[in-house]
């Protein structure tokens, strides 16, 4: 009966990666972190202005004073994915954060309350789901003009109706719960029951859904700046960076192959790492590990 | 009298679920209710706590009388102060009465919390005497620690313990020993008894097995299929069972002076809402039915003091052995 007391502090350090098996989830939990701390830092950590342009030293090839090289404007490519990190995390966690906030507020009051207003809500939102996401976003940057702004809006839109849909269907099962109708039994309101009881049993899979759909949503990011239609120039975005340097594939393909590089890495490491959480998060499996 | 439940009639749809229940409750009194699965006791446990219009049910007659309010008439806001607080239930399944991902002793927290004026620490104060005297051992520990970590018998005393953090005056106990093993049971009914001489409180313990109501209840309200068929206090009621549905109920508890195969049940099933039979709605599975039980519906009628039955063979001390 001591477990408790071990699995509490434990919890924390769980999330680092332990329950996934070790190695993995560290390694990837270690990597974001080191991406997140480039992105807050990236004034400090360039070499160089990101819109410094040098067309002496045109798409020249990794150096040792550009370490990736330069791009057709002879900017240099390292410190342009240092700043970079800074709007492709920014605006994939942002969009996703305001995306999941919004889903978990509406699919929990449809689940709970149902009856019409569920009908109607979930008739809007399942609508979205006729689009493709990547659509469904360059419409509405389409029509809300596009800019880092309606990027964000955009992609938080494209993901609403999971973050929904999950939520929603989660808060319907529980909500027939002996344990929800034992707390009204003890006199407790709709906020109570929704807050206390049905959030914290129904967020799990949300929260690693939420992970995992960061690492889409970093994606979707830099097909929208792949498009034109993400962070305009000379702002940095890893997709911008690769649109803009698409046209030399061929003869400077680091200009190209270095942001794409990143976008893949930062997605592998939030999916690795998104497992982690899952396996970490679950209370059950959590005390039966220890 | 805390609890007096009159003539209560429940629907669901067009259904009639509760056909004129009355029963009542004391202070410092155990009532049984008791009959088969089917036969309406959890449901006037819902009734009375107002949780009807939940499962789409409602009360179409009748009134609930708790320490002289007519519950009824209140406002839901109302009805949630009294619900927990003055009127708790024990529910049946403590595997699936606690929310798994809260500790439990917070789970007691709640109707404290809820209902007096005490803050978080005194909450936790009180949850704690109350776990201690549960007998829950090591109750600081236990405090913090998640259901699925403890053992059933340790889960049916957190579920006690949520319904009397409110300090009730009233508690519905609806099969609180079904889910669970044979000795952690007797302890369990013995704790109730306690708290309720105690605490001075009205206990309603729904049940259907009658061995656990010849031990516990001062009184016995039988029911079949929405009706009472007999009520009385629980000595009548075993030395001289009037209804035919309560001597089977009784025939229902092995003796170990049984030869093998001398345990009978009730033939037949109880029926469904929707197809009530007409007259006693025992009559299907009674052996001893006349051709009057088949069309006209037995009033409960005194059979001694305190004692009624529902059945047209009562007076017949002939029949009725």
């Amino acid at each position: 009966m001591s477990l408790s007391l071990k699995t509490q502090g434990a919890a924390t350090l769980r999330l680092l990666g332990k329950p996934f098996g070790g190695i993995g989830g560290a390694i990837c939990g270690a990597g974001l972190g080191l991406f997140i701390f480039v992105a807050l830092f990236a004034p400090l950590l360039a070499p160089y202005a990101y819109d410094a342009q040098d067309l002496a030293r045109i798409g020249l090839p990794p150096s040792a004073e550009n370490w990736f090289g330069t791009d057709e404007f002879g900017r240099d490519v390292l410190s342009r994915v240092i700043y970079g990190a800074r709007i492709s995390l920014s605006v994939g966690l942002t969009a996703v954060a305001l995306s999941a906030s919004a889903g978990i507020l509406i699919g929990a009051l449809c689940g709970y309350f149902g009856g019409r207003f569920d009908r109607i809500t979930m008739a809007a939102i399942d609508l979205t789901w006729c689009f493709p996401e990547i659509l469904l976003a360059l419409v509405l940057v389409a029509i809300l003009g596009p800019g880092l702004n309606s990027t964000v809006i955009a992609i938080a839109v494209a993901y609403l109706a999971q973050f929904t849909r999950l939520t929603r269907t989660q808060v319907r099962a529980l909500k027939g719960e002996t344990f929800v109708e034992v707390s009204r039994c003890l006199g407790a309101g709709h906020a109570h029951i929704l807050l206390r009881h049905l959030l914290p049993n129904a967020l799990a899979p949300v929260i690693v859904v939420a992970m995992l759909t960061t690492g889409d949503a970093i994606l979707l990011e830099a097909t929208l700046g792949f498009f034109g239609m993400g962070a305009q120039p000379p702002t940095p975005s890893w997709g911008a960076m690769m649109s803009s340097g698409s046209a030399q594939l061929f003869n400077a393909p680091w200009v190209v192959i270095i942001p794409g590089l990143f976008v893949a890495l930062s997605v592998i490491f939030i999916n690795v790492y998104g497992d982690a959480i899952l396996a970490a998060l679950d209370v059950k499996n959590r005390i039966r590990r220890a | 009298m805390l609890l007096s439940v009159e003539n209560l009639q429940v629907q669901f749809g067009r259904l009639q679920a509760l056909a004129g229940v009355s029963f009542s409750v004391n202070r410092g009194e155990v009532l049984g209710l008791v009959g088969e699965s089917g036969s309406g006791k959890s449901l006037s446990a819902m009734a009375v706590m107002g949780l009807l219009p939940l499962s789409g049910g409602r009360v179409s007659g009748g009134s609930i009388h708790f320490d002289g309010t007519d519950l009824g008439s209140l406002s839901p806001k109302a009805y949630r102060k009294i619900r927990g607080g003055k009127v708790a239930l024990v529910t049946q399944n403590p595997m699936t009465s606690l929310d798994p991902v809260v500790r439990v002793g917070q789970q007691i927290d709640q109707a404290a919390l809820l209902h007096l004026p005490v803050d978080r620490t005194e909450a936790k104060a009180r949850t704690l005497a109350l776990m201690d005297r549960l007998r829950i051992p090591n109750a600081e520990m236990v405090y913090t620690l998640y259901p699925h970590q403890l053992s059933g018998g340790l889960r049916q005393r957190i579920v006690i313990a949520m319904a009397l953090a409110g300090e009730p005056d009233l508690l519905i106990a609806d099969e609180p020993t079904t889910a669970l093993d044979v000795t952690v049971q007797a302890q369990i009914i013995q704790l109730l008894i306690e708290l309720v001489q105690e605490r001075d409180l009205g206990l309603v313990l729904i049940t259907h097995d009658m061995g656990v109501v010849a031990r516990t209840c001062d009184r016995v309200a039988v029911m079949y299929c929405g009706r009472i068929v007999e009520t009385g206090p629980v000595e009548a009621i075993f030395a001289s069972p009037r209804h035919p549905y309560t001597r089977a109920l009784i025939g229902c508890i092995p003796r170990h002076d049984m030869a093998p195969g001398d345990l009978v049940g009730i033939p037949g099933v109880v029926p469904s809402v929707a197809a009530m039979p007409s007259g006693c709605r025992f009559h299907p599975r009674c052996a001893q039915a006349v051709s009057r039980c088949f069309t006209e519906v037995p009033p409960l009628s005194a059979a001694g003091d305190n004692h009624a039955s529902a059945c047209f063979l009562t007076d017949q001390p002939g029949e009725a052995s």
